[in-house]
């Protein structure tokens, strides 16, 4: 009851009295003075006791729910048809590839493996790795990671290049993104769950596929619009002097220029879709980290292991294939 | 068009930087220097009352230090910068009176330039690189490739289609920039210190082969250059440049004996004034050879004469017109060529 006086003193003791009035607080009980060492902080709480018209920090968090129920259903109404297709192809995606025969899709896999890195080692690699989750039988749950990656991935491109070319075109966009982009990027990965969980039906493949989306486009944005940024100034002048439009500055000069730094945007937006495909096994997501969940939940200590181990197994390939094709593309465009 | 005349036409222009130039652009009028200027408006006057004429067929080089507004001025030309006011024509055409549209057609078909660091696409082969005007026509790429071999070839480059700009030296790389602009086949050329970058005896050669390629092309070229031996054996009509206004402009043997300010004379002290002026500069027109005891061509330097004869100091030689080495235009005495070489005293009191 540390602060009844400043109420007291500004004559609302009146408008601070509720139905249920403060309880008594021990000290009042004692009848002891407050010594000035247990001072307590004017939170929601200690004023709530001083006056109980302030709200308690529980109902400032109710409230908060409340507001966010009120608009949850508008949100859905335009979230949902919007993000529909990221469902169907996360389905589509997951059907084919756990559908289709283990030997066909693996040599498939190692074969882009090696046209993409142009090298034995890599592809080797990938060859190891697969055959080693077969035999721990495994590969159902590799795949299911990978065919949400790969989903994933293709979406993240298919938005984040032409947000970060937007982004290198006009200052006034890039610095009202710099911030969103600061926000997804150290946002803790949990903390994109709950509205998600709110906004969509937990079994809907579309909550974790937006959650891994949100989570690593910002690479691939940030370095688009920094290689487009980059690209050489006297490069992008001599265009203009010989009267190239914007167009052809576009997709003649400027992506082929910033691809290598496109393409290292590409490599971080994959490995962050791994990272975020695990914790998003906590919200259905299919793969091999439902299998650490379930080492977590019940105490597994090998199957989260080894489940680990196919998940690091799983970015190496993909890191050795993204650095590999990332490496042929900056040789032939050495300046 | 004919040889000679008016292709470029620059009327007033003037270039101020800053937060709000045309507010400020009343000031300049009064003849106000660049410091000064700063001082005052906190803007900086990048190009005051430029007026010159460029001709068809000719190099006209523009010359300056560096920060005198000389690469401004020439950006100007095909707008990649745009005046704070004033007039520029192509062939009698507004330049800054046209829409996006037409200026891109302008850089695709009448100008071409040149850059000091090049500016090659570094993820093309040089073919690709050198057939970028034709492409950006949006022309049929195999008859522009073959143009744009013919110009390599000329250029000194064959064989070398299929390198990488960084797998040449900085010299073939300027090649490659030269070949560039002579496939967008433009008639008008800009130079932005194309040879600067090179080293000493690429750019003598460099030079030479654009003295040679004009001889054949009669290209109009603009040159701007901080060097002015580079300037005195490229130009056909020379502009000084200085703090952003024309302190002098005129044929370079004009400037070098006659210089209308300080500033010139100062430029030109160290100037080999044997190896740049030329007979025809220093002689007095006659059309007999009488009382001569020798021809000499009318483009021969002082230099060429005095080693021709042995450095006799005696002797008087008719000149010849360096066009029709048998019509005489003008003769010369030993003592005249001797006394040429006599630096300007900077003994004259100029206004400025």
């Amino acid at each position: 009851m540390a602060y009844d006086w400043i109420f007291t003193a500004l004559g609302m003791t009146d408008a601070c009295k509720t139905d249920s009035g403060p309880l008594l607080s021990l000290s009042s009980l004692r009848n002891e003075a407050p010594s000035p060492w247990d001072l307590p902080f004017p939170s929601l709480d200690t004023l709530n006791e001083a006056c109980a018209a302030f709200p308690k920090t529980r109902d400032f968090t109710a409230a908060l729910e409340d507001g966010f129920l009120y608009i949850r259903p508008a949100l859905r109404t335009v979230l949902d048809p919007l993000t529909q297709p990221l469902s169907w192809a996360l389905d589509g995606a997951l059907t084919l590839f756990v559908e289709m025969p283990w030997w066909i899709l693996v040599p498939l896999l190692i074969l882009v493996a090696k046209l993409l890195s142009n090298s034995y080692k890599v592809a080797g690699i990938v060859a190891a790795s697969f055959l080693f989750l077969l035999f721990v039988d495994y590969y159902e749950f590799a795949i299911q990671t990978l065919s949400i990656i790969f989903v994933c991935t293709v979406l993240c491109v298919a938005f984040g290049v032409p947000l970060g070319i937007a982004m290198s075109r006009s200052d006034r966009f890039q610095n009202a993104m710099i911030p969103i982009l600061d926000m997804l990027q150290t946002l803790p990965t949990f903390v994109y769950l709950i509205p998600l969980i709110f906004l969509f039906n937990i079994t809907e493949p579309k909550l974790y596929g937006l959650a891994i989306i949100l989570y690593a486009i910002v690479p691939v944005v940030r370095l688009t619009n920094l290689g487009i940024r980059l690209v050489d100034r006297d490069v992008m002048e001599a265009v203009t002097a010989f009267g190239l439009t914007d167009r052809q500055k576009l997709y003649r000069v400027q992506i082929p220029l910033a691809l290598p730094n496109i393409m290292a945007g590409v490599n971080q937006t994959i490995m962050m879709s791994l990272a975020m495909v695990v914790i998003a096994s906590l919200v259905s997501a299919p793969g091999l980290g439902t299998l650490v969940l379930d080492g977590i939940n019940n105490l597994r200590l090998g199957v989260g292991f080894l489940a680990g181990f196919g998940i690091v197994l799983i970015a190496i390939m993909l890191d050795r294939v993204s650095k590999a094709a990332l490496a042929r593309i900056d040789k032939s465009k050495k300046s | 068009m004919a040889l000679g005349d008016v292709k470029i036409s620059v009327q007033n222009l003037f270039k101020i930087y800053g937060y709000n130039p045309r507010a400020v652009q009343d000031k300049v009028y009064d003849g106000i220097d660049k410091s000064a200027f700063m001082q005052e408006t906190g803007h900086v006057l990048a190009l005051n009352n430029i007026n010159v004429d460029m001709r068809e067929g000719q190099i006209t080089v523009v010359m300056g230090l560096s920060g005198s507004g000389k690469s401004t001025l020439i950006r100007h030309l095909n707008r990649l910068i745009e005046p704070t006011s004033g007039q520029i024509f192509l062939d009698g055409t507004d330049v800054l009176a046209m829409d996006e549209e037409t200026l891109r057609n302008l850089r695709r078909r009448s100008m071409s330039m040149v850059f000091q660091k090049f500016a090659l696409l570094p993820h093309r082969t040089v073919l690709a690189n050198t057939i970028l005007a034709p492409e950006a026509r949006g022309e049929n790429t195999k008859q522009s490739e073959d143009e744009a071999r013919k110009w390599l070839a000329r250029v000194g480059l064959e064989g070398m289609e299929d390198s990488y700009p960084s797998q040449l030296s900085g010299g073939m790389q300027q090649r490659v920039g030269l070949a560039r602009a002579l496939t967008s086949n433009a008639d008008v050329m800009l130079m932005d210190e194309a040879f600067s970058a090179l080293d000493p005896l690429i750019r003598t050669s460099m030079q030479d082969l654009l003295l040679e390629l004009q001889r054949d092309l009669h290209k109009t070229i603009i040159f701007i250059t901080h060097d002015l031996d580079e300037a005195l054996k490229l130009a056909d009509h020379l502009v000084v440049l200085k703090d952003g206004y024309i302190v002098q402009q005129g044929d370079p043997q004009e400037i070098l004996l006659r210089p209308a300010a300080r500033y010139i004379e100062e430029f030109i002290q160290d100037i080999n004034r044997a190896r740049v002026l030329k007979v025809k500069s220093i002689m007095s027109p006659t059309k007999t050879k009488r009382g001569c005891s020798d021809v000499v061509q009318g483009d021969d330097t002082l230099e060429a004469v005095i080693n021709a004869h042995k450095g006799r100091i005696d002797g008087t030689f008719a000149v010849s017109d360096p066009n029709d080495a048998t019509k005489i235009i003008g003769k010369v005495r030993m003592e005249d060529i001797y006394r040429a070489l006599v630096r300007p005293q900077m003994q004259h009191d100029y206004e400025n």
